[in-house]
């Protein structure tokens, strides 16, 4: 590892290419810090957006009116308004009007961090797309197999959830990719409000070293390869999924 | 009052049903006893499937009774669970669940609905696909099954359920005519068992071979009925001598 390091710097006194999280302890630590949380906001929003997204989809199938009239105007809301704005609004609006706690060193702090407000955020964010994803997955299931279901003594959850949701769930497979796909993406935002997560700490890294550029092209590429594995781990599962002689 | 084998287990009495404006049962009246095979025939559209979908509460009635064992259907507080462990149910479309195995869509039910322990499901299922000679296919999924298995196989699911009486909607009539025979001879069998049927058919040989009793619907009323021999050699309606006349 140090002779890699070491190259890294030698690059540096040679060309001027300065990329100092290969070669400094200090810059490193900070940009693997960022990698992680930005992997770690990633998958609580995959995870609780998913989560949304099946209620909801549950919910809108509901015989109150109301309930569905809930859950339709949450997704309006959400997919109508930028995600930043979202952001801010849950971060400075939300936040501020909840209680404080006291600390361990005994002052008063907010009950959630910068981190929490983005992972409730982008989860709601992303999970608005989600229920109307998995509807529509929902709708694609005969309605025949539902009523032989039925027939046979399941419960309504029961059906949702033995029969429907993995029916559903294999048809929406590509949008549901593009969607958390899009939400990795969005994860950057949390740089707004200084969520130590890859965009944030990078910019650190430029400003105490004043190499946007290479800290610009390694972004991009730290991404590229970060979705890619999003993706590539997608369409495992999407084939890992399908059922022979069906669809 | 309990219900007894002496009573009927199924019992219609003047329902009537009606999609919205279109009426659809005009008040049908039947009774069937335990271990009777019944084949109910007609026109399309008569409403045959929306009668039988009626005995395990699929659709609603607006007027009437159906009895199933004593217990009232047409109540807004019958226990659906109750009633479809007892009334099992084949469709013309087989619906089987696509993403489970032959072997799991058997055991699905007892496990989920009934919370029967995996292991004895397990064991009743695989006896099941084999007494409907599916043998070998336990791992199949629905799509690598041919029209005649499926529909097999959902035989075989509903039995799993233990169901007192089963009711079959034009099981046959998705299937290649030479399918046909092989299904015929699954309900054969179960008839012969002593399985309480109600079957919607269009296969007239089979109806007069299995069927204790014919039923002959159009337009949402019961126009004749008789065991098979009277009734297919001494039909009194016109509509059904028409029907038969066309079918036969
Ligand atoms: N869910 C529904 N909503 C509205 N109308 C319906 C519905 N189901 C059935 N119908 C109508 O009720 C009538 C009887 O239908 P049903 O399916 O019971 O006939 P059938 O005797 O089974 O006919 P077939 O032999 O073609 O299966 C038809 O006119 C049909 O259009
Ligand atoms: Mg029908």
């Amino acid at each position: 590892m140090e002779m890699v390091y070491e190259w890294f710097r030698t690059l540096y006194q040679e060309t001027g290419i300065n990329l100092p999280f290969l070669y400094d302890e200090y810059d490193r630590n900070r940009m693997i810090d960022g990698l992680f949380t930005t992997i770690k906001l990633s998958l609580v929003c995959l995870f609780f957006s998913i989560i949304i997204g099946v209620i909801g989809a549950w919910l809108q199938g509901s015989s109150f009116k109301w309930t569905r009239r809930f859950v339709s105007v949450y997704i309006q809301l959400f997919r109508n308004t930028p995600p930043l704005v979202q952001l801010y609004f849950f971060y400075f609006a939300i936040g501020t009007l909840l209680p404080r706690v006291e600390n361990d060193w005994g002052g008063q702090s907010p009950i959630f961090g910068s981190f929490a407000w983005a992972a409730i955020s982008l989860s709601f964010f992303a999970g608005a797309f989600n229920v109307e994803i998995f509807r529509s997955g929902i709708e694609a299931v005969p309605k025949s197999t539902v009523e032989a279901a039925e027939a046979l003594g399941f419960s309504k959850l029961q059906i949702y959830r033995d029969i429907t949701l993995p029916l559903a769930f294999r048809v929406v497979l590509p949008a549901l990719n593009n969607n958390l796909v899009n939400l990795v993406k969005t994860t950057t935002l949390a740089y707004a409000i200084a969520v130590p997560e890859m965009l944030y700490e990078a910019n650190q890294i430029w400003s105490d070293n004043v190499n946007v550029t290479e800290m610009m092209v390694f972004l991009l590429l730290a991404y590229f390869v970060l979705v890619g594995i999003l993706v590539s781990g997608m369409n495992r599962w999407e084939r890992a999924m399908k059922i022979p002689g069906y669809g | 009052m309990s219900w007894t084998t002496a009573d009927p287990m199924v019992s219609l009495k003047d329902v009537h049903k009606s999609f919205g404006e279109l009426k659809v049962l005009n008040g049908v009246s039947l009774d069937v006893m335990k271990g009777d095979v019944i084949c109910i025939i007609g026109p399309s559209g008569s409403g045959k499937s929306t009668l039988i979908r009626c005995i395990n509460a699929l659709n609603d009635i607006q007027q009437g009774s159906i009895l199933v064992e004593g217990q009232e259907v047409n109540d807004p507080k019958v226990d659906k669970l109750e009633l479809r462990k007892k009334v099992g149910m084949v469709f013309q479309q087989y619906n089987l669940f696509p993403h489970k195995t032959a072997l799991q869509n058997v055991m699905m039910a007892p496990v989920r609905v009934l919370k029967q322990d995996k292991v004895k499901v397990e064991e009743v299922a695989r006896a099941l696909i084999k007494k409907v000679r599916l043998e070998g296919k336990e791992n199949a999924y629905p799509g690598e099954l041919s029209g005649g298995q499926q529909q097999r196989v959902a035989i075989a699911r509903s039995l799993a359920m233990q169901p007192d009486v089963i009711l079959f909607d034009e099981v046959t009539a998705a299937l290649d005519p030479e399918t046909v025979g092989e299904v015929l001879q699954t309900i054969k069998d179960l008839a012969e068992d002593g399985m309480t049927c109600i079957l919607v058919t269009h296969e007239m040989a089979f109806a007069r071979e299995v069927a204790d009793h014919i039923y002959f619907t159009d337009r949402g009323v019961i126009v004749e009925h008789g065991p098979p021999e009277t009734f297919f050699q001494n039909a009194q309606d016109p509509r059904t001598k028409e029907f038969l006349s066309q079918i036969l």
